[in-house]
């Protein structure tokens, strides 16, 4: 079980969670996993073909999961997950 | 009977070395000198001293020291007029532990009678000793530091939430030159976070109404009014301008304009945005660390991405992030610290939390990296064609 934190911007989806805790043995599991459960985050953040977009990194700890083994990356226990699309703003 | 003047003199005499400016100079010159200490007053400093030294007046001596120097062992070399108050300075230093610690004989006197080279120091005014007296006293600023933040100029994109409180503490911190980019009007519903523009000012542009709160603050600053958005005809020149720019933009495509602009005019980048309870902020050096877009390579689109004005901000998160670009930008224009450079800090409101990503350079970023063929663009149009189909070859 790891716990994913949700952005501002996909709360909504996921009932206005701020963490959600999500099964799942690496990032790609915990990943389908959660949007199994929330069906609106991955309309978001996954292509029609089921892939994640470019411009949502993921975040194991502190670290960006591009840069260990992508989806593949064991997670466990104790592991937070981050789902981070920049912000625009700012306010003018 | 207690012992005189004359007395304590030949007791420091016994156990500090005394060394002449012949002995001392050339290694001044070649840079390998120790450290040299003036106990001085501020108005004999002011008029010249030893090349390199650090100036602790001989009453702050016991408090200072331990900023100035970097152990007990280093080597010092205690400078005054004439080599007496150096001499009992000295002394003061050894029984605080300092172990290699000479005396200048004869002084800055002897040493300037020698014609070794002196520098004599550019100084505040004594209107400005009083006005940053609380930088002044910080060793990693001290005068010189304050000095230089008189000489910098910080560019702002937005004169907003993020803008207003970064101005502000930019302008208060004696930033000599501020410029000031938004070609916006005040409007009623800013002033619940742009808490540099007043009721009053309602309808004036941006730039303009925080232009009058810092003359009010501080008319020693220089504020650059710019009243139109930057875009890729003028931002060039803008930047050529500047020693940072900082990031208040409420849209990617001037977010993404800024980030390869300050590449091309090797411009540091303070960046930050706020949505509701969340704030982001980083610092972008060009070519010294991770650029924008090694860190988000591609703009969401913009149901992922709405505005402040769509979905709301927390007015005093403005507070918060602006004032931690303000923070940064004074570290870079200094030269001191850690920046945010290589790690993106996450605050969260709502949970009072502040999180750390760890941000790297990419090696095949499209803006920095060795094969990037760097050019400005049609960010509008950028920004509305991508995250539609572009996407990493994995699964989730």
């Amino acid at each position: 079980m790891s716990t994913v934190k949700i952005p501002p911007v996909l709360r909504q989806a996921v009932g206005g969670e701020r963490t959600v805790e999500v099964t799942g043995e690496t990032v790609g599991e915990v990943l389908t996993n959660l949007c199994d459960q929330h069906p609106a985050v991955g309309s978001q953040i996954l292509t029609p073909d089921g892939e994640l977009h470019k411009y949502v990194n993921v975040y194991v700890n502190d670290e960006d999961a591009r840069l260990l083994q992508w989806t593949d990356t064991p997670v466990g226990e104790g592991d937070t997950l981050m789902i981070l699309p920049a912000m625009a703003g700012g306010e003018r | 009977m207690s012992p005189s003047y004359q007395d304590l003199l030949a007791t420091a005499r016994e156990v500090i070395p005394e060394v002449e400016p012949s002995e001392v100079a050339p290694r001044v010159e070649a840079g390998d000198g120790p450290l040299i200490i003036d106990v001085r007053e501020t108005a004999e400093w002011d008029q010249g001293h030893l090349p390199g030294a650090v100036h602790i007046p001989r009453g702050f001596l016991e408090s200072r020291v331990a900023g100035a120097t970097s152990g007990t062992d280093q080597e010092l070399l205690i400078s005054c007029a004439s080599g007496q108050r150096s001499l009992l300075a000295a002394k003061t230093l050894a029984d605080m532990g300092y172990t290699n610690v000479t005396n200048l004989a004869g002084g800055f006197a002897r040493w300037k009678q020698n014609n070794y080279p002196v520098e004599v120091p550019r100084i505040l005014s004594p209107a400005q000793r009083s006005r940053y007296s609380r930088h002044v006293l910080i060793p990693e600023v001290g005068e010189e530091g304050q000095l230089k933040l008189l000489d910098s100029k910080a560019l702002l994109i937005g004169a907003g939430g993020l803008g207003s409180p970064a101005a502000y503490y930019l302008a208060a911190a004696g930033v000599g030159t501020i410029g000031l980019v938004d070609d916006d009007e005040v409007d009623e519903s800013n002033l619940q976070r742009q808490i540099i523009h007043t009721t009053e000012r309602v309808g004036m542009n941006k730039g303009e109404s925080a232009k009058e709160a810092i003359r009010a603050l501080n008319p020693e600053v220089q504020v650059n009014v710019h009243p139109f958005r930057v875009n890729r005809d003028n931002v060039l020149d803008l930047l050529e301008e500047y020693d940072v720019v900082v990031d208040g933009a409420d849209n990617f495509p001037t977010r993404y304009l800024l980030a390869d602009a300050s590449l091309m005019t090797r411009t540091p980048l303070v960046h930050a945005s706020i949505l509701r309870f969340e704030g982001h902020a980083s610092v972008f050096n060009p070519y010294d660390g991770p650029c924008y877009r090694c860190l988000f390579p591609e703009p969401p689109p913009p149901d992922l991405a709405p505005s402040c004005g769509e979905a709301g901000v927390l007015g005093v998160l403005c507070g918060v992030m602006g004032n931690v670009q303000a923070t940064e930008a004074i570290k870079v224009l200094l030269g001191i610290g850690d920046t945010l450079s290589g790690r993106l800090l996450i605050y969260d409101a709502l949970g009072m939390t502040f999180t750390e990503l760890k941000v790297r350079r990419d090696p095949d970023c499209p803006s920095c990296g060795p094969n990037a063929d760097l050019q400005l663009r049609d960010y509008e149009a950028w920004c509305a064609g991508v995250g539609s189909h572009d996407h990493v070859g994995a699964t989730a």
